[in-house]
């Protein structure tokens, strides 16, 4: 049995010093875990801000929060990721040409956390719009009466309120983010799927290192899911248990 | 009723047309602004921006987006095929049968798609050409192409997403249900042609609808195994005229009425079925 593993694959192209192309699929391993953790918390950012925006904002807050969401949703990340790539840093040469300095080379890893995050916000929009209309107005309305003001009720109230609601919804978009990374391939961002296919192009062992890149990918996965339920568990302490 | 409601829409904008039309179409003014701030953002992009790539390369673009429709609706449809039986196994079946399908569901949903596509054409495909039997088969020259790994890979993917929406679904139709069509003498397999997979199909549209707008944005990913799709010819346009922004934003504008209109056909199919107290 063992020597049927051993035979299997050429394992030594997996060893983490260099004739192996391991340390290259770790690298591109934390790349794509930093993009991820980097994207999905600007993105929620943009998703806390667009949920309140179009749930309090005014008519063309909302219009144009209706516009990003329902644009977001609508295009191919592929072709998103593209659009914000060139046209994210191109704008920021533009604007800094235009104030007198040098243009600079944008890191792929901050383009790569912009974009995950703009396509992250439009979804994190929706649901926690949905998660803060689940809180009663009337806790709303108590904390007020409590003399709260507005970013206490916002931090006391409806943030810990809406969060049982959320994390369903997030956890999902959570591992939609690290799936994301993948596409950053196509710019030319190493992360773990493009160091994958340098790895197998050079050397002509494919199986092996998107198989093993899929073990990583699958890993990421399986833990998230183990940290989702214990989160979950934490914030739903003292709910009524779901039927 | 109406002089309730009247302020909600905005002003008053004339004897002529009463409030219910514009309120009809949301039309309150800063919406008229916001669509006219759009109209001429669109047309500034209509005359500075370059558009003589269009007729040249017309031809091409719409063989693409029937590639990629071709796509979608064969991956769909298959995919929709394999996911009744492995969420129908995963709610009734036996266990030999439930681990390997709740095991296939979360492996092709814990790994991204791009990689299970790599996978596919450079891993299976060197397997395929170092395997003389298939290479000398009659499915050889199919399998040199690379649109059948995409179709594989789509299918998969949607197939794994898909059945766990029907796990749910098969799940959540009323017990009852089932058992009133085995009183009336149903045999298993003809209560759950005439009840139970009809009802479950129709609890899961709503998903189903999104699933396949998800799906419609997942097959510009063909093109990266040289699959010509729309997004590939786009690609090729962006290459031989050197336009960074003009041929996306054309790409972003055909995928944004592909999805409307996938959105419509399916609201037009949820409508089909009459619900009660809808």
């Amino acid at each position: 049995m063992i020597d049927w593993i051993a035979n299997l694959a050429d394992w030594h192209l997996l060893a983490l010093t260099p004739p192996g192309w391991g340390m290259t699929l770790i690298n591109g391993f934390f790349a794509s875990i930093q993009i991820a953790v980097g994207g999905f918390l600007f993105g929620l950012l943009l998703g806390i801000g667009g949920a309140t925006g179009k749930l309090y904002g005014g008519p063309i807050t909302k219009d144009l929060l209706e516009v990003y969401t329902t644009l977001v949703r609508a295009i191919p990340e592929l072709v998103l990721i593209l659009l914000l790539f060139y046209a994210g840093s191109g704008a920021i040469n533009r604007i800094l040409e235009g104030l007198g300095y040098q243009a600079i080379n944008i890191s792929g890893l901050a383009a790569g956390i912009f974009v995950i995050g703009v396509v992250q916000g439009a979804y994190q929009t929706e649901v926690l719009r949905g998660a803060f209309k689940a809180i009663p107005f009337g806790q709303i309305e108590a904390a007020r009466a409590f003399g709260m003001t507005s970013s206490q009720v916002l931090r006391r109230i409806t943030l810990p309120g809406m969060l049982p609601h959320a994390i369903p919804g997030l956890s999902n978009l959570w591992l939609i983010a690290t799936k994301d990374t993948a596409l950053l391939a196509v710019v030319g961002f190493t992360e773990l799927t493009l160091a994958t296919r340098q790895a197998a192009g050079t050397t002509k062992s494919y199986m092996l290192f998107f198989l093993a890149a899929g073990a990583l990918y699958l890993l990421l996965t399986l833990v998230s899911n183990v940290a989702i339920y214990f989160i979950e568990k934490r914030a739903c302490k003292g709910l009524p248990a779901p039927v | 009723m109406s002089a309730v409601t009247e302020p909600k829409f905005g002003p008053k904008s004339g004897p002529t047309s009463g409030p219910t039309s514009s309120a009809k179409w949301g039309l309150e003014r800063h919406r008229i602004i916001l669509i006219a701030i759009a109209a001429a953002l669109v047309l500034w992009m209509a005359v500075s921006m370059r558009w003589d790539w269009l007729p040249v390369y017309g031809p091409k673009l719409i063989n693409g987006v029937m590639v990629s429709l071709f796509m979608l609706i064969s991956t769909a449809v298959l995919g929709f095929l394999l996911a009744v039986p492995i969420g129908l196994v995963q709610v009734t079946g036996p266990r030999w049968l439930k681990i390997p399908a709740q095991v296939f569901c979360t492996v092709i949903r814990g790994t991204p798609l791009l990689l299970q596509l790599w996978l596919l054409y450079y891993g299976l495909g060197s397997l395929f050409a170092a395997w003389p039997e298939i290479r000398q088969s009659w499915a050889w020259p199919y399998l040199r192409t690379a649109w059948p790994y995409g179709v594989l890979a789509l299918t998969i993917s949607f197939a794994a997403y898909e059945a766990e929406v029907m796990r749910g679904a098969f799940s959540g139709v009323p017990r009852g249900e089932l058992e009133a069509a085995r009183s009336y003498g149903m045999s298993p397999f003809t209560a759950f042609r005439r009840v139970w997979l009809p009802r479950a199909i129709h609890r899961a549209l709503p998903t189903l609808s999104g699933e396949t707008v998800l799906q419609l944005k997942s097959t510009p990913l063909v093109a990266t195994i040289t699959v010509v799709d729309a997004y590939a010819v786009i690609s090729r346009v962006r290459q031989d005229t050197f336009l960074t922004y003009e041929p996306l934003l054309f790409l972003a504008l055909i995928y944004m009425c592909l999805t409307g209109v996938l959105v419509l056909a399916f609201k037009k199919l949820e409508n089909m079925v009459p619900v009660k107290g809808a």
